[in-house]
């Protein structure tokens, strides 16, 4: 009942309410059932791997043992001695900021320029806007091929500038800009999808208002777009760095994580633990990290956002 | 004989004539950048041996080599990797899309006690990352028997928080009346979500289905986890395993073998980009 509070579209006749109390409980049957596939496929593929996971990260077990054996706080405190872990999640910070700063600048330039009338607008949307649901593992192979030292196509570019291309893929120290780039290309069209948005949702009066005291183009830039557009710059950046948290088939196709582990990045340290390894009991306690990560910065983004909001 | 009223509006024609020129150049260039990988790719899957292997570049292969394709279908069992991911995407869309459209219909037009408390139960399930579930998942499914089968690569990933929100929103904007008249012809709950809600919201379920459609099809990660034998792999494993596999693909057939698996999403894309990016515009879909 309460949402109807909330809810002020929802128009409940208050004479049907005494109609339908005679099938209430025909009506919580129907409730149950229509919700019971969501809820049983949260409760087994959800809620107890949480649960389940939460009591292997306390455990050591390879998956062919009969059960697992309890060791504590073991896990946690290898992780925290663990230099790969560390690596990693330098690595996947890395990632996400190095692939967020081009993409939040390159996008809300792209966003400006098509936030006008123009011919083909929705082409050129398009085509940028297309790398974003590409295939994983065809993109990475596709990409290999681009960094390719000798035969790729990167080079060309790099020649005409008189650079030599670095063997992106196998020199510890060019591995996550290699990743850098082919994030952004994916990326960028979905970030400047949402500038966009935030764009055409800014008030013209705002603009207009600026106009009659005067302010310039610059001006207007800096004082109404740029603050309009907090809030969005916010989510993306947040968006970024839970997705780079998240990225496994680029690393998995294009590097597997090395040399070195210079492009290793959390879900496929996770990944490897688990499946490579048969570590679970420290698979599972890095899970319970990357959950906790992700939560705070959920949590952190609505306390923030709730701040933030503009309109 | 120019007025200087006409110079100035000339003046102005000139500017925006000029900006115009400007906007255009720049997003043709963004876009010939974004689109070269695809090009590159296309152009590589036709090229002979000879050609991948020269610098600078050729553009379009003298010859269009066909066989490049034959050879990366037989080189594994490509038909067998299209079944599968036919199989498991629309299975798994289908499942989906009902699961969270009977959630999302009981959410916005059934009384419940607590609807709201089971209502945010189902939005927290949205901070869990499905990466951490790895694990235990893999070992329900062993128990379970269905590691390497189509069910265990569809059923963990039905149950749907997203759409379940997504459809209720659509569903609590349909006008009450309509369902009204329906109760009066005797109609239950179950046809009114098959024969009002869902067709009034055709839209919405389009675009989650296709939203649905594009991330069953690329999933890598937990296919690869579940299934262990060539008949089983989807698309994507199979394509990096071939490369693997076979250390005789030239880089000619691995970009054939990329676009075989790349082809249906970026065509359901084009056909539907209008209403793919609207909707993530509209805040449809999570980042």
């Amino acid at each position: 009942m309460g949402s109807q509070i909330r809810l002020p579209n929802q128009s409940w006749v208050p004479g049907l309410n005494i109609l339908r109390l005679t099938h209430s409980r025909r009506e919580r049957l129907t409730f149950l059932a229509l919700i019971a596939p969501n809820f049983i496929l949260f409760g087994i593929f959800t809620f107890w791997p949480l649960i389940y996971n939460f009591y292997l990260s306390f455990t050591k077990w390879n998956m062919i043992a009969p059960t697992p054996t309890l060791i504590g706080l073991d896990n946690y405190a290898t992780m925290i001695a663990d230099p790969i872990f560390w690596k990693v999640l330098g690595n996947t910070l890395y990632l996400a900021t190095g692939s967020i700063a081009i993409r939040l600048v390159l996008a809300l330039a792209l966003a400006l320029v098509l936030n006008q009338k123009l011919a083909g607008r929705d082409i050129y949307r398009a085509i940028i806007f297309s790398p974003t649901f590409t295939t994983g593992a065809a993109v990475a192979l596709v990409w290999t091929w681009i960094l390719h030292k000798d035969l790729g196509l990167l080079r060309l570019p790099l020649n005409l500038l008189g650079i030599v291309s670095p063997n992106w893929l196998t020199d510890i120290n060019w591995t996550i800009p290699a990743l850098i780039i082919v994030t952004v290309w994916r990326g960028l069209g979905y970030d400047m999808v949402i500038f966009l948005a935030g764009l055409q949702g800014i008030p013209a009066e705002l603009y207009e208002a600026a106009r009659v005291d005067g302010a310039g183009r610059w001006s207007l830039f800096r004082h109404i777009t740029l603050p309009m557009l907090s809030p969005i710059t916010f989510f993306l950046i947040v968006t970024s760095i839970i997705g780079a948290l998240q990225v496994f088939d680029l690393v998995a196709v294009m590097t597997g994580g090395g040399p070195m582990n210079s492009s290793k990045v959390y879900v496929y340290y996770v990944y490897e633990n688990a499946f490579k390894f048969f570590k679970v009991g420290y698979a599972a306690a890095l899970s319970m990290v990357l959950f906790l990560i992700t939560l705070a910065i959920t949590i952190f983004q609505t306390r923030l956002s709730r701040r933030w909001v503009h309109y | 004989m120019i007025t200087a009223v006409q110079t100035s509006h000339l003046r102005v024609v000139a500017q925006r004539i000029a900006s115009r020129l400007m906007s255009h150049s720049v997003l043709i260039f963004a876009s010939v950048v974004i689109g070269l990988p695809f090009f590159w790719m296309i152009s590589t899957s036709f090229k002979s041996d000879v050609e991948v292997g020269l610098f600078p570049p050729v553009w379009i292969p003298s010859e269009l080599l066909w066989e490049n394709y034959a050879r990366v279908w037989t080189a594994a069992p490509f038909d067998m990797f299209y079944l599968n991911s036919i199989i498991t995407t629309l299975a798994g869309l289908v499942l989906e899309v009902l699961v969270g459209a009977m959630s999302a219909y009981a959410f916005a037009r059934i009384e419940f006690p607590h609807r709201d408390a089971l209502f945010l139960v189902v939005l927290a399930t949205m901070m869990i990352p499905g990466e951490m579930a790895l694990v235990p998942n893999y070992l329900t499914l062993r128990n379970l028997g269905w590691i390497n089968t189509h069910q265990g690569i569809v059923i963990p990933y039905v149950s749907s928080a997203f759409g379940c929100f997504l459809l209720r929103q659509a569903f609590l904007s349909i006008p009450q009346d309509l369902f009204d008249a329906a109760r009066m012809d005797g109609a239950g709950h179950l046809r009114m979500l098959l024969s009002i809600a869902l067709p009034i919201t055709r839209p919405v379920v389009a675009t989650f289905a296709l939203f649905l459609f594009i991330a069953k099809w690329n999933a890598y990660l937990w296919p690869l986890i579940v299934t262990n034998t060539w008949n089983m792999r989807t698309l994507p494993i199979g394509l990096v395993m071939v490369r693997e596999a076979e250390g005789t693909l030239g880089w000619q057939h691995v970009m054939a073998a990329s676009l075989l698996v790349l082809l249906p999403v970026l065509v359901v894309f084009f056909l539907a980009q209008r209403q793919i990016i609207e909707g993530i515009a509209r805040g449809a879909v999570k980042g």
